[in-house]
């Protein structure tokens, strides 16, 4: 883009990038991290939506026994795709958009080390999304063997199924260049002074964040590839009567599982971090445990991968390796738990919406740390297996973890973003609703997964028919709450009371020292930090 | 006086939760009661680990809260300015891990005689086919006894027009019986994608996988019936096919065992009995509606883009061995899966009914011994 080798523009004025398209064509041609930054949070945003309507469905379906509103070919197309827009489109650009626009404001860079790249890698994943969404309407439907496509159930499918090979080859590739370029923006790119262990948390998470996502994502590519390979080009890599196995998938599968499981809960991490000491007024506690915790969870991450496959049959041997393991990660997230609440003590706390959520964070998380340690035991686990406990864990670390994370960040730095403050009344109000819907959602279906309920199945024994409906009830009022996020998004967009630079009373990292919002071109003049 | 009034109705109001969950037993909140001594030690070895959590979370929630009400700025709390105490970071690193090996230990124990399937009394084999499970008793008492087992709640339960039963998608026309007090073990295999068998009360799921496999095991410690469902995503009617294991005392197992010898001897038949067609037709409507209907429909317009019809079909209007092979072998890469382990005379029987029911009228009729010859 023109603007950016400009040599004399100013800061702080919109007429800065003349030169540059307008309309549809600024944002298709863009190379700035915080208009691409703003891309990726629309497109999570209306990604979460879509993904979002599918769950309703698969709620609306069980709210009571027997089959009333979808068929069951149908409802497993549902939770596949659910599954496979919520992580792939919503969770994860959400956090590729915070790190774009906050990464370069936050190590005093002026935009991300390969701005060109930057934009090809937003562009990857619409064309993805509608791959993934159009594979709906194609014979025989989307893919329905469940987000982790297990075969040989996954080679019997249509060709939706090959349209979501197709879509997660792209979305890979979207992410592993979005990856590339925060290692060598982080890398590279901090102004002079800013050592390593100086780096704010989120910074730290996101730069960890980003090496597991080169590490395993061309796992997940190779994976697909050869699911598509044996569906199409006569390969048997998992098919046994070709000499192949169908648990070699699942243990590809989970290998880029588990890693991708802490990409989508690192980054939370960083901005939990980064909240907490602001509304406490009082500095993070253990930094460096922090950093160290980070990486160890990272670490461990690539050990773990085969405890999402106990019921498999492993010998004795592989199932206490994959225990023990998987307990040891209590031990690095216990201690940033300990951190956070160590940072609160004693501290002057606010309780605006952003502490609200990483409140709320921190709390349900830690739930969700309960139930993964209790599915870590495998005698344990094999009772919960593929039940509705598990579908509790994995939504309190990912909906009240990631998501309340992604919430939290939203209204932590909407109004350097937009120059307006946000209604603090609406969003506590987004904050209690999100907060009790959530846990009407999800709590319940701990007791349904010991009662037995299997998961992904769209018709149910009358014994799990009570808190099914709780479920429901909950999961349309935690859905019709998000609405009410949007409109708090749009209301501080269009207006509000003007933000000062500072924001936030205790915020003191890099891009509360830039106005409010800040200039399209942020420190070209790196900052000193002392 | 305000106080009490709460403590009052939060406790009545507790009592009335715990007196409903007694009346209706649907909300039950734990695992089911175990009914064997694996399931027993599974048991507890959760309540260990909940008390274990509750402990925890009462700690750290304990101070956060604590936190939260006393350290806020609107009481005028001034903030401390402390950021890290070695010695605080390694005692809380050194005490979850203590907490993991308690949890550790027993788990441990239990994984072990889970996984010993060494000297049982009694082998069975449980096949999963998209949808019903086949059980062949292979070793100790009952050997020889095979049979399917599939989902017997009728379709108008499950499409909401008649009143759902007791055990509403938990029943099955024929269950798998064991005797009380034995040690069973169970061979899991499957035919087409993979399924998982699951049976909580009696502490077992394990896997089912086509082209491998793998074994459990499971004593029933008292006569009754436990019931579980597939627990593995395996195509559309994954809902619908549960495992009931019935336990009896073993007198009562022999007397089963002769019973099914005595059917399976009535049911034996010479494959080169010659059929008429119309008791081909017959019995292929029964074989059809087992396992074909669910996806080709009873009516066999398949569901269009998923599966296709057969009314009218190349297939099924085609050449006679092109449709026995696809039945017999089935087709790789589609959701056709092999039936190999139908009978000769239910292939025969199914092809023949296939080619002649609705609009497809080719006349023509299969025999058993065609389909032994084309298994040779």
């Amino acid at each position: 883009m023109a603007a950016v080798h400009h040599p004399d523009h100013g800061h702080g004025h919109e007429h800065e990038h003349h030169g540059a398209p307008s309309g549809i064509m600024r944002w298709m041609t863009t190379t700035n991290h915080k208009d691409i930054g703003t891309l990726y949070l629309w497109f999570s945003f209306m990604m979460f939506l879509t993904g979002g309507v599918m769950a309703l469905t698969i709620r609306a379906e069980l709210f009571q026994p027997g089959l009333q509103l979808v068929e069951p070919e149908f409802f497993n197309q549902l939770t596949t795709l659910h599954g496979l827009v919520m992580v792939f489109g919503a969770i994860m650009p959400a956090f590729v958009g915070f790190a774009n626009w906050q990464i370069p404001m936050m190590i005093g860079a002026p935009d991300m080390a390969f701005a060109r790249m930057n934009n090809w890698s937003f562009w990857l994943l619409p064309p993805a999304a509608l791959l993934l969404i159009g594979s709906f309407f194609v014979p025989g439907g989307a893919a329905a063997g469940g987000w982790t496509l297990y075969p040989p159930l996954s080679t019997q499918m249509g060709m939706g199924m090959d349209m979501t090979i197709f879509a997660v080859h792209i979305m890979g590739a979207s992410s592993i260049m979005g990856s590339i370029n925060i290692v060598t923006t982080v890398l590279n790119m901090r102004a002079p002074g800013m050592t390593m262990m100086k780096m704010p948390l989120f910074v730290w998470t996101w730069l960890i964040t980003a090496y597991l996502l080169i590490a395993v994502m061309p796992v997940l590519a190779g994976a697909v590839t050869m699911l598509l390979t044996d569906r199409h080009f006569g390969t048997n890599f998992f098919n046994a009567a070709g000499g192949g196995d169908p648990v070699m998938f699942q243990h590809i599968f989970w290998f880029f599982g588990h890693p991708e499981v802490y990409i989508m809960i690192l980054p939370a991490f960083g901005i939990v971090s980064q909240i907490i000491p602001v509304f406490a007024r009082k500095p993070l506690f253990g930094y460096s445990s922090m950093v160290y915790a980070t990486s160890s969870i990272a670490i461990l991450s690539f050990v773990v991968w085969a405890h999402h496959m106990f019921t498999v049959g492993m010998p004795v041997s592989a199932q206490l390796f994959f225990m023990y393991a998987t307990m040891l990660i209590a031990v690095p997230t216990g201690v940033k738990v300990f951190n956070w609440t160590a940072t609160m003590w004693q501290g002057s706390m606010t309780f605006e919406a952003p502490m609200l959520f990483a409140i709320g964070f921190i709390f349900l998380f830690t739930l969700g740390g309960f139930s993964g340690i209790v599915l870590a035991i495998v005698p344990v686990d094999i009772q919960l297996q593929e039940t509705y406990y598990v579908i509790a864990h994995f939504h309190y670390v990912l909906v009240s973890g990631s998501l309340f994370a992604l919430f939290g960040g939203t209204y932590y730095w909407l109004p350097k973003w937009t120059g307006h403050m946000y209604d603090e009344t609406l969003a506590k109000t987004h904050f209690w609703l999100s907060m009790i819907f959530f846990n009407v959602t999800f709590f319940v279906q701990h007791f349904l997964g010991l009662a037995g309920m299997p998961r992904r199945t769209p018709d149910y024994a009358l014994q799990f028919a009570d808190f099914n409906q709780i479920s429901s009830i909950g999961a349309f009022g935690f859905g019709l709450s998000q609405l009410l996020f949007l409109y708090v998004i749009l209301k501080c967009i269009r207006g509000g009371e003007k933000a000062t630079n500072q924001v936030w009373e205790g915020a003191d990292t890099l891009e509360f020292t830039l106005p409010s919002p800040p200039p399209y071109h942020s420190f070209e003049t790196p900052p000193i930090v002392k | 006086m305000g106080v009490k009034m709460i403590a009052k109705i939060i406790t009545g109001a507790f009592a009335l939760t715990l007196y409903s969950g007694a009346a209706i037993s649907s909300y039950q909140l734990n695992l089911p009661a175990p009914q064997s001594g694996i399931a027993t030690q599974i048991y507890d070895l959760h309540t260990l680990l909940l008390w274990i959590c509750l402990a925890i979370f009462v700690g750290v929630f304990g101070v956060m809260f604590y936190s939260i009400l006393k350290h806020r700025k609107s009481l005028g709390y001034k903030a401390a300015n402390f950021h890290h105490s070695t010695t605080v970071e390694i005692i809380w690193t050194i005490i979850p891990f203590i907490i993991l090996i308690s949890m550790a230990y027993p788990a441990t124990q239990t994984i072990i005689s889970m996984k010993d399937t060494a000297s049982p009394d009694i082998t069975i084999k449980a096949t999963g086919y998209q949808w019903q499970w086949g059980y062949d008793y292979l070793k100790g008492e009952g050997e020889g006894a095979s049979f399917y087992s599939k989902l017997s709640t009728p379709q108008e339960q499950i499409r909401n027009k008649a009143p759902k039963g007791e055990h509403y998608l938990m029943e099955v026309d024929n269950n798998m019986v064991v005797p009380v007090g034995k040690k069973i073990r169970v061979l899991l295999t499957a035919n087409d994608v993979i399924h998982a068998w699951s049976v909580q009360e009696l502490g077992v799921k394990q896997d089912a996988i086509p082209g491998f496999i793998r074994d459990a095991w499971f004593k029933a410690d008292k006569p009754g019936i436990y019931r579980g469902q597939c627990s593995e995503l395996c195509g559309k009617e994954h809902a619908f096919m549960p495992i009931v294991v019935e336990a009896m005392e073993p007198e009562k197992y022999t007397q089963w065992v002769a019973n099914q010898k005595k059917k399976s001897e009535a049911t034996v038949v010479d494959v080169n009995k010659i059929f008429t067609i119309d008791e081909l037709k017959t019995e292929g409507e029964k074989v059809y509606t087992a396992n074909c209907a669910a996806c080709h429909q009873a009516n066999g317009k398949g569901l269009p883009g998923a599966f296709p019809a057969l009314d009218g079909s190349k297939v099924a209007n085609g050449p006679k061995a092109g449709h026995i092979k696809t039945v017999v072998n089935g087709e790789t890469g589609t959701a056709m899966a092999s039936f190999k382990h139908l009978s000769d005379v239910d292939i025969a029987a199914v092809v023949t009914y296939e080619r002649n029911a609705w609009g497809n009228a080719t006349g023509d009729m299969v025999q058993p011994s065609e389909i032994n010859e084309f298994r040779k």
